[in-house]
């Protein structure tokens, strides 16, 4: 498959006809953190150090649908000067079509076809916000999670959620003020929980300072990780959800049911048929 | 089946809303030495809120960056912005290579400052429409929705 053929199977990911891939080695890397603390700068620099040591490096990078319009205003990849060039590279912008999880189903499909063609590591950076930072554990072999300082209280910030699944947190942005006393108190929070804590790694997308580190660490992760019913859960409502979304009559139900002929037993029951 | 025939009985009602069965995919782009944005983001904005996914591609992307990008995104049409005085190299250079890369589906629209008599060159080009300052977006949204692909 050429490269353009490539790209325009990845426009049909429902109907990808590859062999599911196998979970070692792992190739899938998840990219998660709120908006502004560098993910997009923090990838263009794996990226790069990716494609030097001669991996051949797909990345994926969601951004929102408008819940008015359905248009998306796809814009990752201008913060990534590593990835327009070169056939080692390939990126590719996806919107999340208002599918709420951010599309884990067709984005498994996608992965599963990326490797099956060759390609060695996959990224996926998330949008940022969200119950699909959590769904993103369906699909990603490790999952990064990306903090900054100057985000206020990261703790309070972050509640229950991705910091427990996170498998290695960078505070990116050690070139700034106060990236130290982050790591330190994101390192113990991690200390109460009973499970080997994740490591947590100082790092700056700005100069490169710790990417090394941070590459090494990912690679040298465990392959049996944390919380195997947490992504199994997510991998199995991940998969409720789209059977729902692709009903036929998806659209007519919602319809009857915002407009109040339908209740959502109804509703539910009619999606629930196939 | 009674509330799946009910539901049936609003097919062909219109909302008052434009939902698009399959949202176009368009690179906007900015080929060559030229700082100016401002035009192509509004642009982006405009589609996006017409329904279609819209993909920037930030400043100063040679043309082969931007037939690559094209096909990379799978993208129907590319938008290419030239204030810079320089679109009658750039634009039809983007053309010729979206057609050597086997691209010569994508359609291809220009905008920013291009004088009216370049214009005919470009159009020889491959450049499928030039939407020059004063442009409404609906105009561009029209000149979108009546594509055939």
């Amino acid at each position: 498959m050429n490269r353009r053929e490539l790209a325009r199977s990845l426009s049909s990911a429902e109907s990808i006809d590859c062999p599911k891939r196998t979970m070692e080695p792992w190739r899938v890397l998840g990219v998660t953190g709120a908006p502004g603390v560098g993910k997009s700068c923090l990838v263009d620099r794996i990226v790069s150090q990716w494609l030097d040591r001669g991996e051949r490096v797909a990345i994926l990078a969601i951004d929102p649908s408008s819940p008015v319009s359905g248009g998306a205003l796809l814009g990752d990849r201008m913060r990534m000067s590593s990835v327009d060039g070169g056939d080692d590279v390939f990126f590719r912008s996806i919107a999340t079509r208002n599918l709420p999880g951010g599309i884990p189903v067709r984005l498994d499909r996608m992965v599963d076809l990326l490797v099956h063609e060759g390609w060695t590591r996959i990224i996926i950076e998330t949008v940022g916000s969200g119950q699909s930072e959590i769904r993103i554990v369906a699909v990603a072999d490790r999952l990064l999670l990306v903090e900054g300082p100057a985000r206020g209280d990261v703790i309070q910030a972050e509640k229950a959620g991705v910091l427990e699944l996170a498998d290695l947190i960078a505070v990116n942005k050690s070139d700034l003020q106060g990236a130290e006393k982050v790591a330190d108190e994101i390192r113990l929070s991690l200390n109460f929980s009973d499970n080997e804590p994740a490591p947590v790694i100082l790092c700056s997308a700005e100069n490169g300072d710790g990417i090394g580190q941070l590459l090494d660490t990912i690679d040298s992760l465990p392959s049996a990780r944390g919380p195997a019913i947490a992504r199994s859960r997510e991998r199995l409502l991940a998969h409720h959800q789209e059977f729902l979304l692709s009903h036929p009559d998806f659209s007519d139900v919602l319809k009857g049911f915002s407009e109040g002929r339908l209740n959502i037993e109804e509703a539910f029951e009619i999606l629930r048929r196939g | 089946m009674g509330a799946l025939s009910a539901i049936r009985g609003v097919q062909g009602v219109s909302t008052g809303g434009h939902v698009m069965a399959s949202p176009l995919r368009i690179v906007i782009a900015k080929p060559g030495l030229d700082g100016h944005d401002r035009g192509a983001k509004v642009v982006a904005r405009a589609l996006r809120d017409a329904g279609h996914e819209v993909i920037y591609t930030g400043l100063r992307r040679t043309p082969e960056q931007i037939v690559r990008i094209a096909m990379d995104e799978d993208a129907q049409v590319v938008g290419l912005s030239s204030l810079s005085g320089a679109h009658g190299f750039l634009f039809p250079r983007v053309c010729e290579l979206l057609r050597d890369a086997g691209l010569d589906d994508i359609v291809v629209f220009g905008g920013g400052i291009i004088p009216e008599r370049d214009r005919p060159a470009l159009h020889e080009a491959g450049v499928a429409a030039i939407f020059g300052p004063g442009t409404t977006s609906s105009e561009m949204v029209t000149f979108l929705d009546n594509l055939e692909f």
